[in-house]
């Protein structure tokens, strides 16, 4: 209180306050009405990494590494806000180092949402359809998030009716992308929007997107475009059983990193149309893209800055054999679809049984797109680079097909038996490189088989055995050296896992992948795994111990290596 | 000095958030229902009976076993308690035209709604599915819980079953 101007200062602080109370009041007096709580989860995942040399995981100069993240949000009757806490010092192995060795803020919100209007400031996610031109999320589990930093409005003018725009820039690791994005969307459901459709039986809903990014020009060698735009539209016709929707996206010239500076424009088409009834549906779905990656910063790569979302068809599984070499959309050219038929067999009937089974079949196939070069020389005005046969196919990246047998035996053992036979062409999918010789392509059968046993009320002992059995092949291999000819070819894996729930709060986990069949002889390897589980109503803690073999994560269209680790690893979730 | 009077007005704003609330309702956040149409959460309902909401997703094998094991019973819990299962599905571009196949095919008789790019799952905390909510009949939140194993659906419903009593619950 030394300073002169201290009752001047006073005055004006506390005419200030006055003042913003006043016209904060109405505001707040509601918010009193309203009905005002504090919620939030958090995760901590950490590891403690062994030197394991027999595996071959990387040397680390800090053994013990950690994820960790918290969510806390605040809402009080139509407002809310919050933040998101994250942390890696440094973070676990497989992760973007560029994430590792801080703690902060990335992520902090309010929102206002009344009746017909929805009002976002700060971080937020969002997706216009399917995403083929704006979709911003996060896989907290993959540490992806393209969270959008900026200003966001939806208004629902009425009743089926919906407008959403948004202007901001893009999370990139603790920073901003470059670009600024600027994006629209409206959608109109025509059967809600008129009464006197409300009858209908069939739904139509049409859709259409804008985006715009803005990045400023710095190459001292090109004149790139500052704007790039991309449109979308879409539509939806559905009923109580059947269902065809479709979206196409066209993105203007949009030279990046990623498709080596071609200033040829880039298409999407994705169709989807589903038949279902009780017991019986199929599923049928396809895609073209040519030239699709999107990104506010055109100079990145990997998960980093996409703004649009190509969704891969091929199925997600579940079991960890059959995602041994998963399939990532390839933004820069591909051709595919796949299909889904579910059939269950009633019960009571001669093949289902007393109980029943259900079928599942799936088959998914994927090519590149059939291009041709252009020579420089002869396209000086367009810079295109390539030209694209959009009806006809390129080199074949994946194929997987698959069958899924689910059925109970009695009260106490039910079932799920699979097979697979899949194909992936992993230089180009996951590498990004036409040489094979370290990636070379894998043509593969596999089994499962998981099998649980209801012993008594709430208490259950479940089996897992999964085969592997990997045929690898480099092309032309009359000049590749004995060395080189492994290089990448893991030969054929089985694992046997088995899982007990005394009680419904604990869960213990004993795990075995064997390498029966690598090439070499010391990389016939075991690699087990034990673990324990406890699960307190949103509570969940794990303590496991293991190896765990090099695997592949994709996510947003890009895939990377996560490498082998051993070591423990202790995990803790809840929400509150 | 300024900072006293941004101290000074923040303690305000605060002391005017910091009054308690009387129950942990159901956030707002827009989703999806299988016929295209859109709903706001908040507006989930169940005239005064208890609701389950269990998030899923098709590409989740305990979410699918718990879903079934429920299914199975599920017209008694109805004609006991009149409590209804709405299944939030956080199944994304990639696989959210699998959901109606699945429930049609599982012959599911739940409420079902798509949260695809994940707001409501968000908006309730979830970090991973399944993730099973109860709600009473006055539209509080008195009981959650991640994962399932066999036998959890039993819980479930001796739950719903004193949330219906007006008894109160316990993890």
């Amino acid at each position: 209180m030394k300073n002169k101007n201290f009752p001047a200062l006073l005055k004006r602080s506390i005419f200030l306050s006055i003042t913003g109370i006043c016209i904060a009041n109405p505001f707040f007096a509601q918010l009193n009405n309203a009905v005002q709580n504090v919620h939030g989860n958090f995760q901590i995942d950490m590891q403690n990494c062994e030197n394991d040399t027999a595996t071959g995981t990387p040397e680390v100069n800090e053994q013990f590494r950690y994820n960790a993240f918290g969510n806390v949000n605040y809402t009080s009757g139509d407002f809310s806000m919050g933040f998101r806490y994250e942390s890696y010092n440094p973070v676990m192995l497989g992760f973007l180092s560029d994430y590792s060795n801080r703690s902060g803020i990335p992520y902090r919100y309010a929102r206002y949402r009344h009746n017909d209007i929805d009002v976002t400031v700060g971080n937020f996610y969002e997706q216009f359809g399917s995403g083929l031109t704006l979709r911003s999320y996060e896989d907290r589990g993959l540490l992806y998030d393209n969270a959008i930093d900026g200003f966001r409005a939806i208004y629902y003018p009425k009743k089926g009716v919906t407008f959403k725009g948004l202007v901001g820039r893009q999370r990139v690791f603790w920073g901003l992308s470059d670009g600024v994005i600027k994006g629209f969307d409206g959608e109109i459901n025509f059967m809600e929007l008129f009464d006197t459709l409300n009858t209908v039986k069939t739904k139509v809903i049409l859709g259409g997107s804008f985006v715009s990014k803005f990045q400023d020009d710095k190459n001292p060698s090109l004149v790139l475009p500052k704007n790039v735009g991309c449109y979308g539209g879409r539509l939806n016709v559905l009923n109580e059983s059947f269902n065809f929707f479709a979206e196409y996206a066209y993105k203007i010239n949009d030279p990046s990193y990623q498709n080596q500076y071609s200033f040829k424009d880039g298409q999407a088409l994705y169709i989807t149309s589903s038949y279902a009834q009780k017991g019986f549906s199929v599923l049928l779905s396809g895609k073209y893209i040519d030239n699709m990656s999107y990104r506010s910063d055109r100079d990145k790569q990997s998960t980093v800055a996409f703004i649009n979302f190509l969704p891969a068809l091929s199925k997600p599984h579940t079991y960890m054999m059959m995602a041994y070499y998963p399939y990532a959309s390839q933004p820069n050219g591909e051709v595919g679809g796949s299909a889904d038929i579910q059939y269950k067999i009633k019960k009571g009937t001669l093949l289902g049984g007393k109980y029943g089974i259900d079928l599942s079949l799936n088959a998914s196939v994927f090519n590149g797109t059939d291009t041709t070069r252009i020579n420089p020389a002869e396209d000086i005005e367009r810079q295109r680079k390539y030209s694209v046969d959009p009806f006809s196919f390129g080199t074949k990246y994946f194929h997987d097909i698959n069958l899924e047998i689910g059925k109970k035996f009695s009260k106490q053992v039910k079932g799920t038996f699979m097979y697979a036979n899949q194909y992936i062409n992993q230089s180009v999918v996951q590498f990004n490189t036409p040489d094979k010789t370290e990636h070379p392509d894998v043509y593969s059968n596999i089994f499962v088989a998981d099998v649980t046993w209801r012993y008594k009320t709430g208490s259950a002992i479940r089996s897992e055995t999964q085969l592997f059995l990997g045929n690898y092949k480099k092309g032309d291999e009359g000049h590749l050296t004995e060395a080189e000819k492994i290089a990448g070819n893991t030969g054929s894996w089985i694992t046997q896992a088995f899982e007990w729930t005394p009680t419904s709060k604990w869960f213990f986990v004993l795990m075995d992948q064997f390498n029966y069949s690598n090439p070499l002889d010391y990389k016939k390897l075991h690699y087990y795994y034990a673990g324990i589980t406890h699960v307190s109503g949103p509570t969940r803690i794990m303590l496991s111990y293991g190896r765990q073999r090099q695997g592949i994560f994709c996510a947003g269209g890009v895939c990377r290596i996560v490498p082998a680790f051993t070591g423990f690893q202790l995990s803790i979730s809840s929400s509150f | 000095m300024k900072k006293l009077a941004l101290l000074f007005v923040s303690a305000i704003v605060l002391m005017s958030f910091a009054i308690p609330g009387d129950g942990d309702k159901i956030p707002s956040a827009t989703v999806k229902k299988l016929d295209g149409s859109k709903i706001n959460t908040n507006t989930f309902s169940n005239d005064g009976k208890p609701i389950i909401i269990s998030f899923w997703a098709t590409w989740c094998k305990p979410c699918k076993k718990e879903l079934d094991a429920i299914a199975e019973n599920y017209s008694d819990w109805q004609k006991e308690t009149g409590v209804k299962l709405i299944a939030i599905s956080i199944d994304d571009a990639r696989s959210s035209t699998k959901v109606a196949p699945d429930v049609k095919t599982k012959g599911w008789e739940y409420e079902v709604y798509l949260d695809e790019n994940q707001d409501f799952k968000r908006a309730m905390n979830v970090n991973n599915v399944p993730h099973t909510f109860l709600v009473d009949g006055n539209g509080n939140i008195v009981w959650s819980h991640n994962s399932y194993a066999e036998g959890d659906e039993e819980i479930l419903y001796e739950n719903v079953k004193k949330v219906v009593k007006g008894e109160k619950l316990s993890h």
